[in-house]
Parts: C-alpha cells; sequence; structure tokens
C-alpha cells in the first residue's frame, strides 16, 4: 500500500480518462445497479416500517377478540333478528380462566348520529372501560377519560374525539355540553388528542380511525341503547344483537401471547357453534411481516444481483476491448520489465476504479431517494391529483428508509463486481505473449 | 576483457500448429565485449529478430546457454526474466514504442516503476536524462506531441534509465528521415563511446558501418563476422 499502489491507481485512472465516453458507460451500469439497490431496500423498509408500526400500535402483548358476523344462514336466534359474537360471559370466562392474563378491555362499538343542538355528525359510539385509552396510545386534548365510576355508575357521560368535536363544536368548547344520542343526552368531560388514523393489514384488520369516535361507559351503552341495532334497509329491517364487539386481551409476556391464544380459542369454541368470532394476534401479523420483509429483501436482492451481473458484464466487455486495443502497450511494458502479475495488477485496478466510482456514484444518488420521492410525488400531486388522492395511504405517505446495510454491501459488491469481471480480462492481458504483442499493431 | 553478453550454441525452434518446425536459429554463438557496438544485418527471416529476443530475455532459447553480465539466464522463469529486462537491459524499438497516456517522464521511468523504484531520486534521473536527451523542455508532453525523433530520444532516455548491461535496438532509425536518423546515430555512438554496449539489427548498410562491427545472418547461422573496416 505505498506509493506504487497510488501509482498504479493513479496510472489506471489516466487510461481510463483516454477514453471518457467508454468509461462512463461502463460505470453508468454499476451506477444504476447500486443506486436501485439502495432505493428498493430503501422503501421496501419504508413500507414495512410503516406495517410493523401499525402493528405494535395493536399491542405486541395483546390477543385480540373479535366478533364477526357469521355468514346469515347459521346465526344464533330467529326472525330478522341476528344475534352473534361475543357474549359478556365470554368475557367473564376468559377472566377467570386465562392464567396468563393481565387485563382484558371489552368494548362495543355501534355507530350512530350524535347531536348538539343543529349540529349532527355520524360518529361511532364505542362502549368501553377506562383502560381504552392507554391500551389504544389514545391521548386527552381536554378534560379527562371515562372512570371505573362511571362505568359502576353507568353515568351519561361521553369522551370526543377530535373529528366529532370539530363537527359537533366548531366554535365552542365541548367540555360540559349535552350531546345528544337518540333520545339520551350525554355530557362531554373530555375530548381526545387527533391520532393519524392506522392503514389496515392485511384481511384480519381493516383501518382504524379514533377521530370520529364518542366514548361513552360499556355499561351506559348496554342499559341506554343496548345489544341490539335495527338497521332499514330497502323496505325492510334487519336487526343485529351483539354484546361486545371486541375484548382485547393483555398478557405480561410476550411468550405467553401464543399460548393464551390458545386458552382463548378452546375456551370461546366450547360456548360458540359457529364461527362469530375472530382471535387476531399482532405479533403473529408482526412476524409475518417480518417474513414478507424477508421474501421481499431476498427478492430485492435478487434484481440487485441481476442489475449488478449486467453491469458487471459491461464492465468485462469494455474492458477486454481495452486489453486488446492496448495489446501493443502490453508488450511495451512486458518488454521494459512488468511481470505477468504487474499487467493483471494494472488492469484490474483499472476495472475497479469503474466499478468503485459507479459504486460511490451510486451511493451519493441512493442517498437521495427522499429528495427524489417527495419530489416526484409533490409533482405528481400537482398533475394527477385525483390519482394520487386514490392510491393506497401507505403507498402515497410512503417515506424510505434508507438501510445502512443495503449502502454498505452495494458498494462492497460494486467493488467486488469490478475484481471479478475485471479478473478474466486483465488475465488475459497478462498472459499475452510480448513478443506478438509488441508487433500487434 | 569482461564480457557483457555471451551467447554459446543457442538454438530457437518454434513448432506451428500441424507439428511442422521451424529452426529460426540454428546454433548461434557470439561473445560481446562490455563496450561493443554490433550491428546485426541479414535478410528477412535469417532470425535476427529471434536472436535479439533472446538477447533481450524476451524469447528463451530452445537449446544452449545465454550469459547476461556474468549470469546464466537461459533457463529463468518468466518473473526472473522480467526482473532482468527491467535492471540489466534497454530497448530501443523501431517504432518508438513509447506509451500514448504517459508523459515523457513517465515514459521514461518504466523500467524503474517495473524494478520497484519509485523514489524521488528515480524521478530526477529520468528528468536528468530527458535534459540529456535534448528534452529538457517537453517533460510533461505526451508522445503525439513530439516528433518522430523526439520520440525515439524518449526512447534512448528510457534505454538507459535503468543503467543496462546491454542496449538493444531494432532498426532504430528504420522510421525516421536521414537527417534525424544521423542524429539519434550520433547519441546512440555517444552513449557507446561512454562505454555502453549496444547490439543494434538493421538492414541498412550506412547505419551498419556506424557499429564496431557487423554480423550477418543467413538462415539462422551467423554467416560472417567482419569488422568494420573490412565493410568499408
Ligand atoms: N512466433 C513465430 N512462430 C513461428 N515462426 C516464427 C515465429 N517468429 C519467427 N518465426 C520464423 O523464424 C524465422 C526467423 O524469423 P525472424 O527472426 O523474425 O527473422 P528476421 O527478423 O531476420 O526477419 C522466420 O522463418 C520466421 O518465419
Ligand atoms: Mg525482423
Amino acid at each position: 500500500m505505498g506509493t506504487r499502489f497510488w501509482q498504479t491507481l493513479r496510472l489506471g485512472l489516466k487510461s481510463l480518462l483516454l477514453h471518457k465516453l467508454r468509461s462512463g458507460l461502463a460505470i453508468l451500469g454499476i451506477f444504476i445497479g447500486v443506486t436501485a439497490v439502495i432505493w428498493l431496500v430503501a422503501m421496501g423498509e419504508g413500507v414495512s416500517y410503516q406495517a410493523q408500526q401499525q402493528i405494535k400500535d395493536l399491542g405486541a402483548n395483546n390477543i385480540i377478540v373479535k366478533s364477526a358476523k357469521p355468514p346469515s344462514d347459521v346465526t344464533r336466534g330467529g326472525g330478522f333478528v341476528m344475534a352473534y359474537g361475543l357474549l359478556r360471559d365470554d368475557y367473564d370466562r376468559i377472566v377467570a380462566n386465562v392464567p396468563t392474563l393481565l387485563q382484558a378491555v371489552p368494548m362495543r362499538e355501534i355507530h350512530k348520529e350524535a347531536r348538539y343542538l343543529n349540529n349532527v355528525t355520524d360518529a361511532r359510539i364505542v362502549g368501553c372501560t377506562s383502560k381504552y385509552l392507554d391500551m389504544n396510545n389514545l391521548a386527552m386534548a381536554r378534560g379527562h377519560f371515562l372512570t371505573d365510576k362511571d362505568l359502576e355508575a353507568a353515568e351519561n357521560v361521553a369522551v370526543i374525539g377530535h373529528e366529532t368535536a370539530k363537527a359537533l363544536f366548531p366554535y365552542q368548547d365541548p367540555i360540559g355540553e349535552f350531546i345528544q344520542i337518540e333520545d339520551q343526552f350525554y355530557v362531554v368531560v373530555g375530548q381526545t388528542e387527533s391520532k393519524t388514523p392506522s392503514a389496515g393489514i392485511g384481511g384480519s384488520l381493516s383501518a382504524q380511525d379514533y377521530n370520529s369516535d364518542i366514548y361513552i361507559p360499556l355499561t351506559t351503552l348496554r342499559w341506554r341503547i343496548g345489544d341490539m341495532v335495527i338497521t332499514a334497509r330497502s323496505g325492510s329491517r334487519e336487526g343485529e344483537m351483539v354484546e361486545l364487539s371486541q375484548i382485547t386481551v393483555t398478557v405480561r409476556d410476550i411468550e405467553q401471547v401464543d399460548q393464551t391464544a390458545e386458552i382463548i380459542e378452546s375456551l370461546l369454541q366450547r360456548f360458540h357453534s359457529n364461527p362469530d368470532y375472530a382471535i387476531v394476534v399482532p405479533k403473529e401479523l408482526l412476524r409475518q411481516a417480518e417474513i414478507l420483509q424477508m421474501m421481499f429483501n431476498l427478492l430485492l436482492v435478487l434484481i440487485a444481483g441481476i442489475a449488478l451481473l449486467v453491469g458487471g458484464i459491461g464492465i468485462m466487455n469494455i474492458m477486454l476491448a481495452t486489453v486488446t486495443e492496448r495489446t501493443r502497450e502490453i508488450g511495451i511494458r512486458r518488454a521494459l520489465g512488468a511481470k505477468q502479475r504487474d499487467i493483471v495488477s494494472q488492469f484490474l485496478s483499472e476495472t475497479v476504479v469503474l466499478s468503485a466510482t459507479g459504486g460511490a456514484l451510486g451511493v451519493f444518488f441512493g442517498f437521495l431517494v427522499n429528495p427524489v420521492i417527495s419530489g416526484t410525488r409533490f409533482a405528481f400531486g400537482k398533475v394527477f391529483p385525483d390519482v394520487l388522492a386514490a392510491m393506497p395511504a401507505n403507498i402515497r405517505d410512503l417515506e424510505p428508509r434508507i438501510a445502512v446495510w443495503s449502502v454498505v454491501a452495494a458498494f462492497l459488491i460494486s467493488v467486488a463486481v469490478g475484481v471479478v469481471f475485471g479478473l478474466y480480462p486483465a488475465q488475459r492481458a497478462a498472459k499475452m505473449d510480448p513478443i506478438e504483442a509488441l508487433r500487434h499493431e | 576483457m569482461k564480457l557483457a553478453a555471451q551467447v554459446v550454441d543457442v538454438h530457437k525452434d518454434y513448432v506451428l500448429k500441424g507439428g511442422i518446425v521451424v529452426r529460426a536459429l540454428r546454433g548461434v554463438s557470439i561473445d560481446f565485449p562490455e563496450g561493443d557496438f554490433v550491428a546485426i544485418m541479414g535478410h528477412s527471416g535469417s532470425g535476427k529478430s529471434t536472436l535479439l529476443n533472446v538477447l533481450g530475455c524476451l524469447d528463451r532459447a530452445t537449446r544452449g546457454s545465454y550469459v547476461l553480465g556474468g549470469e546464466d539466464v537461459s533457463r529463468l522463469d518468466d518473473d526472473d526474466l522480467s526482473d532482468i529486462r527491467s535492471r540489466f537491459l534497454g530497448f530501443i524499438f523501431q517504432s518508438y514504442n513509447l506509451i500514448p497516456q504517459l508523459t515523457v517522464v513517465e515514459n521514461i521511468e518504466l523500467p524503474l516503476y517495473y524494478q520497484g523504484n519509485t523514489s524521488s531520486a528515480a524521478k530526477r534521473r529520468c528528468i536528468e536524462l530527458a535534459k540529456m536527451v535534448g528534452l529538457g523542455d517537453r517533460l510533461d508532453h505526451r508522445p503525439f506531441q513530439l516528433s518522430g525523433g523526439q520520440q525515439q530520444r524518449v526512447a534512448i532516455a528510457r534505454a538507459l534509465v535503468n543503467n543496462p548491461h546491454v542496449i538493444l535496438a531494432d532498426e532504430p532509425t528504420g522510421n525516421l528521415d536521414s537527417a534525424t536518423g544521423e542524429e539519434i546515430m550520433q547519441m546512440l555512438e555517444s552513449l557507446n563511446a561512454a562505454g555502453k554496449t549496444i547490439i543494434m539489427v538493421t538492414h541498412e548498410p550506412d547505419i551498419a558501418a556506424r557499429a564496431h562491427r557487423t554480423l550477418r545472418m543467413r538462415d539462422g547461422l551467423l554467416e560472417s563476422h567482419s569488422p568494420t573496416g573490412a565493410l568499408s
């Protein structure tokens, strides 16, 4: 690694500068390959980060048991009322029989109109307990959340979401005001902070927007609104009878999640002959997301490998041409005392200079992924605002996350490509007969 | 008298595809005393280049021995021969054979570079030699910026840089007009006068006449061995 090394490198660079276009084209292949690797990995990481954040939001220690509407011919009871889903008894059974349980939070949701004076809004009425706030990572903007006392006494109190507050109380503080749901009035005791809606994750969990919620005590919902929901639909009336929409079970240790989910499943199976509930394990989703991410990364590595292979072949092609063209130079150098390995290192260093330059440029442009993506998004939004708005949220809001490993790997691979694909042309140069090389025109 | 180089009964066979053997050298023996200045002449195909290649350690004799500066180099491998070339031999070619992307000084430096000598003393020596051959104001010029005569002078400087036992010149004036050729010959003569051993292939009798003696080759054999005086 002395002056000799730098001299070899410098002379290599000099030879390359002699053919700027050709060297540029050789660099281009590697450059595109490396940039592609960094960009694709960054976008993949961005998407999976989003998904993993959302799943983590659900709580990796949680098991979510939901009521699910079964196919219409297999419901409990008869007539036009369809009864299904989780029962309050299910909740009691879970609390009594699951030894690993830390807490279980029951919840019932109904969509209804809420009214304040002349303002009306469609809201998700959520009957829940005091623990619902923390469990969903919600925060209070004003007042306080429902208390255990409210629940015990089945008080007519309500905590409203950000959008609900905006719709019902555009110009005033909602605390202490009465809102109306059906024939009942509820005093507003708190307002939650706005929360970015989560996107849906696969089929098992749909998107959740907490901003249009109204929270009331679960007991209040039971006594004031009831389990039955009647909807008028095209002349006929349909009723649904659901006691609980969801029970979120939290365990102490993430290791206990799978086992607990099994216990709950077997517990519920005994009392539900129909498939009218679903058990969602966020930890399982997380694992699936990670597996998906791994497969995605594998695919990217494959694509990147192909891109760099093509780049490498381009470099090899150009180096072979260079070697042929410089046959006489090789002869001269050999006559003046260059050993075969001197010729190898000369051409190899030229190839590596090419590929490493391509790699370095690729890394530089790789780091520009965020500005380029947001710039493209901005420009696209200007030209096709509707198309952009119609895109799925996780694509529209994608924030690429540059993975350090991808930058390091892409650069090292580009250098390695130079070595691998430079070796053959360099060997060919070194193996030439000096006398014939000198005679070459 | 000390010998700069000595070949004894050197044979060179080329085996062509199909098994045909071309006997390019068929037993050549010559002594080159230090300070010798020899011209090798002969018809095309007589084996001049082959002999020069053997002398230049670019090729190995099929048979016979070659002693250069007291060392038998006839059985060395490729790496050792490369080493010998960079240390003990200087080459001057008909077509100059400078490397186009390198400057005058860098071209002169090459044999030292391949010896592994990249010191600043080496650089200074190259600059001195460039000045000596009259190119002191062209140090950073590239070959295409120089005339043929100037390029050949760079080649001469390059052939001197490693202080070789023997300078081998293959038609050194072949590509030059007579006036420039004369300049180059004067340069070779003065080098020889300073003690350098020079072996030169040429087909021009008046160029050959400038050497101390002329060797004639025919069909891979040395034909005659005449001192310069006998020719003129
Ligand atoms: N690489 C080679 N392969 C086969 N035959 C060769 C090779 N080099 C030279 N020869 C043959 O050897 C003989 C001598 O060639 P050469 O030394 O080049 O002669 P000169 O330089 O005197 O013209 C010629 O017959 C030539 O064809
Ligand atoms: Mg010849």
